[in-house]
């Protein structure tokens, strides 16, 4: 099976079941086919069913719903306004830019995706509207890092990388509509035997699929994909078709070379339900462990190729579980009406601002008898310009504190030890303020990313931990890297601050050549960068005593200054504290 | 309020998920042990056993027609209007089901705390009080489903409501106090995110769930979740036994609690279970013993055992254990760790 037919057959699939199937991810940059594949998506969903589309950065009162302003005010009386998934009940929502949904809008998400429907209170409305949608993420990100959030793939049937796609090789319906139909109507009979289930579930966990979830997804695919051959039951060809396409693009860990030994002996279906009676009776040729044999290596083939590659670094896909937020940087920044609320100001709703209809009303309850005289009697409310209230928020300025550790040889020798003593100590100051950290180590030749910004001290400890030493000094890459991720979290709006513990004695340049003089001159215009960004930063000197190098290093970082020997684990602390303190005061 | 309700999955059809059952099943026996946060996986199921347990609850006997549900017997517990009532004539009562309010992501703050109410505000130019969540939480359960991923402002409110069990309404004009008397329900995926400590401890148990990696009962969940998908109602009627025999149970353990002892040994293992892991204050030991008295009370046994106390130990102690921030991987190890100390192998 090509990756075309397999887009085609997802498209029939999801047709058939969109709220039962989750949602499709489609990834891949703007594309003819995937316009082509959203084109059919709609041919082939009934006429009636909606399909909207919704930006990533819809506010809660659009995709919820919210007070009907307009409305309110001409009625006299609250008037709700549906959502954009109660809109879409019974159909599709197409949200773009998957990759740049903020972890809480996918949350939302994944409760009306539960649940069918959105009940809740908001805006001094009650809400309560079935909205049981199938959604199509558009996910354009390109690099590992860049992801449609997890908890929402999660509950996703398929995810389809369309990037092999060819431009010229058309996309075609694999269905007519009306077998879309047909199928739609036959679904609820379909039924699966015990041993499709066991298979599916075996084939699921053989290949570190361990969400629950995902099984209930391919079982579900499995069942479309046998109401639309017009069949009751679901057979061994379509629990494969859904190993494919819904099992095999989550696989996390290889398969074992020698497939198919389903360890002990498949536990035999037990009876300890009470309903088990009824669907026991499965078509007797086929024999379990042979399907479970079969499905596995099918799915098996299907597991994208890179995705394995992937895989084989498992650094890489640390780094990815990190992020499971999705691509949550940036789009938290300018939601704007976001943080705590500080207060009402007045102020027309304009841009970021977000009108607050209770103070509006508040506002403008004293005047109404003044105005209903003037304009002439008649029992609406009149509101006037100098009536709108906003509410201002305050957030939180986000900081980001970026630990660069130098464990090269010579400092390893000057009590690296005490350096990951001091970083742990700061690193549990910050989980107290809630902030992100990172951390850059660098020994030998470069400088690595341990640990991409996060808020999980579990890790930053646990990477810390096995931090070996040794080996020459490359502090230019070191001052480099630090101030990428600096500026980079600058650029989303995040405060960063940097700790440098090192000796400050550079002895590789960039290019790997050993020599301390020409090392110290590009770390010294690197530094250049540090002050340049206007980036805080601590420069802990870990040698013995306190080295020139590294003083007229910080002194061109212009940064704080503080030699390790004189400074025990809480003068360090402090200064760090008094250093992104200072940095939040200036970033409210 | 009533509109035609969704079936929900049953609790007794729920696949394994032992300790978070049992933590679940003893806050209904005791809501005095304070709540419950579940922690873990995704798709266990975590948000299915919160709605489920609605339905296994006893209901409760109420006030007629007061907004926050006053047990007609709470004395000085009344809200001002069933007080003000109670002044005049015996307050007339009914049995109500417990509520479990659903506090989804996206409320907004006024219909949390309640605000005014703006439909009389409009048409009739009439400044009142329209309760919000908290009143409608008030003697029942507040669930909220991603917790950690709730606003900041929303997180402070709880805190402040859950400890005092009182809500104070001071906005657009409006002061008004109501009891908010609630079991905090929360879940979430620690990926996206920690707990804020101050709220982590306004729950009494917490419990971590993990996928099943066994394969026979990850069949269980997608069977059943198959067969609840295709027949709802005839899911739920086949279920109907085993939901019944459960909430017998639960309303047995209900009745026999106050009745349940706690011999002096049991106490005194507790104690040392508690100072063995350093744990803050008396909070934690108390909700060892509330937890396990439930346990107790639910399993029908005449009163707490060891045997209990350990049960519940990890989900009582395992979010209160005093630490070093960056220890928080193992705070199950060591409980375990204490209780093999304190009880032996």
């Amino acid at each position: 099976m090509s990756l075309i037919d397999d887009a085609a057959l997802t498209a029939s699939l999801f047709a058939v079941d969109p709220s039962g199937l989750g949602g499709v991810c489609l990834r891949s940059p703007v594309h003819p086919a995937r316009d082509q594949w959203l084109l059919i998506l709609r041919e082939l969903l009934p006429v009636h069913a909606p399909m909207r589309r919704v930006p990533f950065n819809i506010p809660d009162g659009r995709l919820l719903g919210g007070l009907d302003l307009t409305a309110t005010l001409k009625a006299n009386r609250p008037v709700a306004q549906r959502g954009v998934l109660a809109e879409s009940h019974g159909g599709v929502v197409v949200l773009a830019m998957a990759e740049r949904l903020s972890a809480n809008t996918a949350a939302r998400l994944n409760a009306v995706l539960d649940a069918g429907e959105i009940v809740m209170p908001r805006e001094g409305v009650e809400i309560r509207n079935p909205a049981e949608v199938g959604i199509v993420a558009l996910d354009e990100g390109m690099s590992e890092e860049e992801y449609a959030p997890s908890a929402l793939l999660d509950r996703f049937g398929f995810l389809l990388d369309l990037n092999g796609l060819s431009v010229k090789a058309p996309l075609i319906a694999a269905h007519l509509g009306e077998e879309i139909l047909a199928a739609r109507r036959l679904l609820p009979a379909v039924a699966a035997s015990a041993e499709i289930m066991q298979a599916l579930c075996a084939t699921a966990l053989a290949l570190g699929v361990y969400s629950p979830r995902v099984s209930v997804l391919a079982l579900r695919a499995a069942r479309a994909a046998a109401a639309l051959d017009e069949r009751r039951e679901v057979s061994r060809e379509d629990a494969v078709l859904a190993g494919r396409l819904v099992i095999a693009p989550r696989a996390t860990i290889a398969p074992p070379q020698a497939p198919a030994e389903p360890e002990t002996a498949p536990p035999p279906v037990e009876n300890d339900s009470p309903q088990d009676s009824n669907d026991t009776d499965a078509p007797a040729e086929i024999d379990p462990q042979q399907l479970q044999e079969l499905l596995l290596e099918a799915t098996q083939s299907a597991i994208p190729p890179g995705l394995l590659a992937r895989l084989r670094s498992s650094a890489t896909e640390r780094a990815r579980q990190s992020r499971s937020g999705g691509g949550r940087a940036g789009a938290l920044r300018n939601a704007g009406g976001r943080g705590r609320p500080a207060g009402i100001r007045t102020g027309a709703p304009r841009g970021d601002a977000r009108l607050n209809v209770i103070e509006t009303l508040r506002a403008a309850a004293p005047w109404q008898r003044l105005r209903g005289r003037t304009a002439a009697g008649g029992t609406r409310i009149r509101i006037s310009a100098e009536d709108f209230r906003v509410t201002r928020y305050k957030q939180r300025a986000q900081t980001l504190t970026i630990f660069v550790v130098d464990a090269s040889g010579s400092s390893a020798l000057n009590r690296l030890a005490e350096a990951k003593g001091a970083v742990e100590l700061l690193l549990a100051d910050c989980y107290i303020r809630r902030d992100q950290v990172a951390v850059i180590t660098f020994r030998g030749r470069e400088a690595q990313l341990l640990l991409p910004p996060t808020r999980s001290l579990v890790r930053a400890k646990r990477s810390l931990a096995g931090l070996p030493g040794g080996g020459a000094t490359p502090l230019t890459a070191a001052i480099e890297a630090a101030a990428a991720l600096a500026i980079a979290a600058q650029r989303r709006g995040e405060t960063p601050t940097l700790v440098m513990l090192t000796d400050g004695r550079a002895n590789v340049s960039r290019d790997g050549s050993p020599g301390r003089e020409a090392a110290h001159a590009q770390a010294m215009k690197a530094a250049g960068l540090i002050s340049a960004g206007r980036i805080t930063t601590l420069f802990v000197d870990t040698s013995p005593r306190p080295q020139p190098l590294a003083q007229e290093l910080a002194r061109k970082m212009n940064a704080q200054y503080l030699p390790l020997p004189f400074a025990n684990a809480r003068t360090l602390t402090q200064s760090v504290q008094a250093a992104t303190a200072r940095e939040t005061a200036r970033a409210v | 309020m009533s509109s035609p309700v969704r079936p929900v999955f049953p609790f007794s059809a729920i696949v394994a998920q032992e300790e978070m059952k049992q933590a679940l099943l003893s806050s209904a026996v005791d809501p005095g042990i304070g709540g419950v946060l579940v922690f873990g996986d995704r798709g266990t199921g975590k948000s299915t056993a919160v709605r489920a347990l609605a339905a296994l609850l006893p209901p409760m006997r109420a006030v007629v027609g007061c907004r926050y549900g006053c047990d007609p017997g709470a004395g000085d517990a009344l809200c001002e209007e069933c007080r003000e009532k109670a002044a005049h004539a015996a307050l007339k009562s009914k049995l109500l089901p417990v509520p479990v309010v659903d506090m989804p992501l996206g409320v907004t703050e006024d219909r949390v705390v309640g605000a005014l109410d703006l439909e009389r505000a409009l048409s009739q130019g009439v400044k009142a009080f329209e309760p919000g969540l908290l009143a409608r939480a008030n003697r029942g359960f507040l669930y909220i489903d991603e917790v950690n991923l709730l606003e900041d402002h929303l997180v402070d409110l709880l805190i402040d409501v859950a400890a005092s069990g009182e809500n104070v309404v001071e906005r657009e004009g409006l002061s008004v106090r109501h009891p908010a008397r609630f079991v905090l329900i929360g879940s979430g995926n620690p990926e996206e995110g920690e707990l804020r400590p101050q709220l982590l401890d306004r729950f009494g148990l917490s419990v971590e769930v993990k996928t099943p990696d066994n394969l026979s009962e990850r069949v269980d969940v997608v069977r059943r979740r198959d067969e609840f998908d295709r027949d709802k109602q005839g899911f739920i009627a086949r279920w109907k036994k085993h939901e019944d025999a459960l909430r017998r149970r639960v309303v047995a353990g209900r009745k026999r609690l106050a009745d349940i002892q706690v011999p002096d040994a049991v106490l005194e293992s507790a104690a040392k279970l508690c100072m063995n892991l350093g744990t803050d204050g008396l909070r934690a030991e108390l909700t060892l013993l509330r937890a396990a008295r439930a346990l107790a009370s639910y399993e029908q046994a005449r009163e707490v055992e060891i045997a209990h106390v350990r049960r519940v130990a990890p989900s009582a102690l395992r979010h209160r254990l005093r630490r070093d921030p960056l220890d928080e991987s193992g705070s199950s190890m060591r409980v375990e760790r204490a209780l093999q100390e304190v009880f032996g192998a």
